[in-house]
């Protein structure tokens, strides 16, 4: 079913709407009076991240990214031009309404979810079939992929600081970052995002591991939780099988 | 014990056993009107209302609790269902591999969501809102028998109206469609004004790398707290 795990482009799930709620959220703003600029430039941070990390960005980032900077240019118009503009809508506000829809949709969303898990302690003479696992291009991650992008973001930029560039070619291979996960997450209870890291390696590698942990936390085989909001990122082992290492029977 | 040695069996068995019977061999909720249609067969001629349905299945549950049984006769989709009360669960889950709960995920809860609320809606009404394609979950949804097809839209390329399937209210334990939480209404009509936009003065241009704050902006967030992110446990 998954086709050469080292070639795979890591999917995100969640859009640019998540996105701008997280940035919104993380800046503690208004979300009816949206500092454009800073929020642009973050978002544009993050999507410089992602497709750094060769995460498959979809073309609605850049087409949000696109929205950002017209809003970004209609603001910035010089007093005497925005007169005639203040009389219209403010360029935000189409952004805004589309953000409050989709923060309410994400809150029912999460009312639904309460009650399937309600749902869970009823059963019924005949119970259905199982239903198939959900496909693993559906995996999603129990804290937000931002949240994980940030915290990789800072260490990386910690990194850069120490070290000026890599020469060599590091034989660090995708497997290596792997083992190293696993090996480091261990078989019972949390570790911190951070230990997966080493102080002053290189930052390609620092990126090897984290696509590993990503690969893993859509295969389900780790979980990442936070406690609390914006409080420490912990990994923990989920299932003991490990579906990328089957050992082949035949020839 | 067989039929022909119980004490309890007549010609016409009463109404509350039929249901009984009924519900027992469902393998979903039966509404009210089927459930007096199927019982209305034995009876000599008569017609079964719904509403003696509804006092049998009371009094059946009535009896389930009378009893300390493990049963009960819950209202879910549109009809009844007879379950296992909560207080079992822990037994009865220990039966089955806890893969078993697959749980729907973020993202194809929040599109089943849109479709609860906005049906009959497109794909593509969907994913305005979503602001990513929806492709891949509308094939799960479908597949998992939450939503259906509704008919197709009259607008150009017929695209196809999504709503919610009755597997959808048995899912969440749902009795119809008017159970879902409230809708509210979003936000007041117009953002606040655009203010001589300190917010485009102070900030440098964006630089490429780390998404950290900058100190100096902290004290820009104005007083209002932003809810917190529901997709975060």
């Amino acid at each position: 079913m998954e086709s050469a795990p080292h070639q795979t482009v890591l999917e995100i799930f969640e859009g640019p709407l998540d996105l701008l709620l997280y940035l919104i959220r993380k800046n503690e703003v208004d979300i009816y009076d949206i500092p454009i600029q800073r929020i642009t430039r973050q978002y544009l941070d993050y999507l410089n991240l992602m497709q750094l990390l060769d995460l498959d960005v979809a073309g609605e980032f850049i087409s949000m990214a696109a929205t950002l900077m017209y809003i970004k240019s209609r603001l910035l118009l010089p007093e005497d031009e925005r007169e005639e503009l203040e009389e219209e809508e403010d360029p935000r506000w189409e952004l805004v309404k589309q953000l409050l829809e989709y923060r309410q949709f994400k809150s029912l969303s999460n009312e639904l979810h309460r009650m399937e898990v309600r749902q869970e302690n009823y059963f019924t003479r005949s119970q259905r079939e199982p239903p198939p696992p959900p496909p693993a291009e559906e995996a999603v991650e129990e804290i937000s992929i931002f949240i994980l992008l940030d915290a990789f973001s800072r260490v990386l930029s910690e990194a850069s600081a120490r070290q000026p560039a890599e020469m060599a070619p590091d034989p660090f291979t995708q497997e290596d970052g792997r083992r190293r996960v696993l090996e480091r997450v261990g078989s019972g209870g949390k570790v911190s995002f951070l230990t997966l890291f080493d102080r002053g390696e290189a930052r390609t590698r620092m990126v090897v591991v984290f696509l590993a942990l990503l690969h893993m936390i859509q295969q389900k085989i780790l979980r990442v939780v936070q406690e609390g909001h914006f409080g420490e990122i912990l990994i923990e082992r989920l299932s003991t099988d490990d579906p990328e290492d089957p050992t082949p029977e035949e020839t | 014990m067989t039929e022909d040695t119980n004490p309890n069996f007549q010609e016409s068995p009463d109404l509350k056993s039929v249901v009984e019977a009924l519900l027992f061999a469902s393998p979903e909720p039966i509404s009210p009107s089927r459930l007096a249609a199927l019982a209305g067969m034995g009876q000599d001629g008569g017609e079964i209302t719904p509403t003696a349905i509804r006092q049998a299945v009371e009094e059946l549950d009535g009896d389930y609790r009378l009893q300390g049984r493990a049963f009960e006769v819950s209202r879910i989709a549109n009809g009844y269902r007879l379950q296992t009360r909560r207080e079992y669960a822990p037994f009865i889950r220990k039966m089955f591999n806890p893969r078993r709960y697959s749980r729907l995920t973020h993202a194809t809860l929040e599109t089943l969501a849109i479709v609860a609320y906005k049906q009959p809606i497109t794909k593509a009404e969907i994913e305005a809102i979503r602001g990513v394609s929806v492709d891949g979950v509308i094939k799960t949804l479908l597949d998992r028998e939450l939503i259906k097809v509704l008919g197709q839209k009259e607008v150009l390329g017929r695209p196809y109206l999504y709503g919610t399937a009755q597997r959808f209210l048995e899912h969440f334990g749902l009795r119809s469609l008017g159970d879902l939480p409230i809708l509210e209404e979003v936000g007041p009509s117009s953002p606040k004004r655009i203010e001589t936009s300190s917010d485009l003065r102070k900030e440098p241009e964006f630089s490429a790398g780390a998404p950290e704050d900058q100190p100096e902006e902290a004290a820009e967030g104005k007083g209002e707290t932003p809810e917190p992110r529901p997709d975060v446990e």
